[in-house]
């Protein structure tokens, strides 16, 4: 399928998403409250079948987080990139390691890394920092470390 | 990851009956972080109920270094380099995913003698790569002798890195619009002697391995991985080809001069180990057609394109990926105008291609499960970044 195809398709299934075609694929913009069943006609509808998520992760906008989703379809090769705006003081996104299971590492690197809360994860603990972690999140613009030289 | 005391504190013990923790008389032992099957500090908690594999627990971040947040400082030209560290085997590949993502933001056109040089230097590493981990990969099931076969080999392949990148394992060759510097001269009669030379070799590694009625015995049947789940997992490359997934990012989305050569992309089908491993051989001798159809061809002309002395990428998102001698890597950098990019995220292959490894491995026996991360071919700076 090529854009407007998806556009149009994706339109009927949650009227509510907005587009842009500023990246390489198109990408679509979506509330975090209706992820979770989007995300799950995405996997399963016969004529878009995106099976392969290819990359999961976040950004941090000093304002607000976004998730970005990667997605891929083995069947039809057609790529699109979700985009989930969440907020910075309480990052609450629903989990979708049922329906790709890759995303439960993914996840749980996000998890850690931008202390991103996925509702419904089987499991989210901390997968690359050590036990017990305490402070910020590594990987959000305001993390500082004054031990370890991560910035140059 | 898990402090020393945690691990003395969760080292082998047996759990109370419950759901989560397994029934009564499950063990918990650990496997890593400092194991000679793990190839690097990768810990692996393992729930055994007599020698079956109830679970498979991945404990990261022994060599996390946060490449990620690093590459946040350094610029256009510096953060490629660090990129060599991640996958080191495949160091190469590594530096032409971050050359092409650059390259695809400032529209840079790449010379034609660049891009066939590049090809044929990936490809080398391809070979290099699939060689230390067959030699690796044999000895994990007790084959000592393949490891000083293949190390034999991938000398030679050193060396004509050396001689024109100057370093043998982290060779910073690529620059955003080219390559660092001209090949050295021998370099197409080495590489030329190389083939020759390893068009032999190839044969006699299946004489020696592959063809083996024990190592078969215990490859066979062995992690079997189906084609949904390897997809599911977000697996990629060799491990993912054994199920018989289209993945090949250089039939799929061509880069440098792959949609010009002629190559099979190696699909194999039954998504066992042993699949796994005949992916691997039958690549190299695909990356030997590749190599041979490039290196009297190589085009005259710039090895370098002109550019300014500070990149700047325009804002926007940038995406790349590529093929590296273990799957899909992704570079995605999402620039704010400036010099260095504002967030950049890499998908490693590893990352993903461990997540299946709990699934492939529950209901086997614990001695398999080396020949398991032996055919996912881990690489664990890959992993951890």
């Amino acid at each position: 399928m090529n854009n407007e195809d998806l556009k149009t398709k994706i339109t009927e299934l949650l009227p509510a998403a907005t587009f842009d075609e500023a990246g390489e694929w198109l990408n679509i913009h979506v509330e975090p409250a209706g992820w979770l069943s989007f995300a799950e006609k995405l996997r399963n509808d016969d004529s878009l079948f995106f099976d392969y998520l290819f990359c999961l992760t976040c950004i941090d906008w000093k304002t607000h987080l976004t998730m970005i989703y990667h997605l891929s379809s083995t069947k039809y090769r057609h790529n699109i990139v979700i985009k989930s705006k969440l907020d910075a003081a309480k990052p609450e996104i629903e989990s979708v390691s049922n329906i790709w299971k890759t995303a439960e590492f993914h996840e749980r690197e996000v998890y850690e890394m931008f202390g991103v809360n996925f509702l419904n994860h089987p499991d989210l603990r901390l997968l690359i920092l050590p036990d017990g972690w305490e402070g910020k999140n590594p990987m959000r613009k305001d993390f500082e470390d004054p031990v370890n030289m991560i910035k140059l | 990851m898990f402090r020393e005391t945690e691990i003395l504190k969760s080292g082998s013990q047996v759990l109370p009956a419950g759901e989560d923790s397994g029934g009564a008389g499950d063990l918990v032992i650990n496997v890593g972080p400092q194991h000679p099957a793990t190839h690097g500090v990768l810990h692996l908690v393992i729930t055994l109920n007599g020698e079956t594999i109830k679970k498979v627990e991945p404990h990261l971040g022994y060599i996390h270094r946060s490449i990620e947040k690093m590459c946040e400082s350094l610029t256009y030209r510096q953060f490629i380099y660090v990129t060599s560290r991640m996958d080191y085997l495949s160091a190469h590949i590594n530096n032409h995913a971050c050359a092409l993502c650059v390259e695809k933001g400032m529209q840079i056109e790449v010379p034609e003698r660049a891009q066939v040089i590049r090809v044929i230097m990936d490809e080398l590493t391809r070979i290099a790569s699939h060689e230390l981990w067959w030699g690796a990969m044999a000895m994990d099931i007790g084959a000592f002798t393949p490891f000083f076969h293949a190390f034999r080999e991938r000398e030679k392949i050193n060396e004509i890195m050396e001689e024109t990148c100057g370093a043998r394992l982290t060779m910073n060759y690529y620059v955003p619009g080219g390559l660092m510097a001209e090949l050295h001269p021998d370099f197409q009669k080495k590489v030329k002697e190389f083939i020759a030379l390893f068009k032999r070799k190839v044969d006699e590694y299946d004489e020696l391995v592959t063809g083996n009625i024990i190592f078969i015995n215990r490859m066979k049947g062995i992690g079997v991985l189906p084609k949904e789940d390897a997809i599911s997992y977000g697996c990629s490359g060799p491990a993912a080809r054994g199920s018989g997934v289209n993945c090949d990012i250089r039939k799929l989305y061509p880069y440098a001069v792959y949609d010009k050569v002629q190559f099979d992309e190696i699909l194999e089908t039954d998504g066992d180990s042993l699949a796994r491993y005949m992916v691997r051989i039958r690549e190299m001798k695909q990356s030997v057609r590749i190599i041979e159809q490039l290196i009297d061809n190589i085009p005259e002309g710039d090895f370098q394109a002109k550019t300014k002395a500070v990149l700047k990428l325009p804002k926007g998102e940038f995406y790349s990926r590529v093929e590296t001698a273990r799957g899909e890597l992704g570079v995605y950098i999402v620039s704010e105008g400036g010099t260095t990019p504002y967030r950049i995220k890499f998908r490693s292959p590893g990352f993903s291609n461990l997540s299946a490894l709990d699934h492939m491995a529950r209901g086997s026996k614990l001695g398999d499960l080396v020949a398991m991360m032996g055919t996912l071919d881990l690489v664990i700076p890959d992993i951890d970044r």
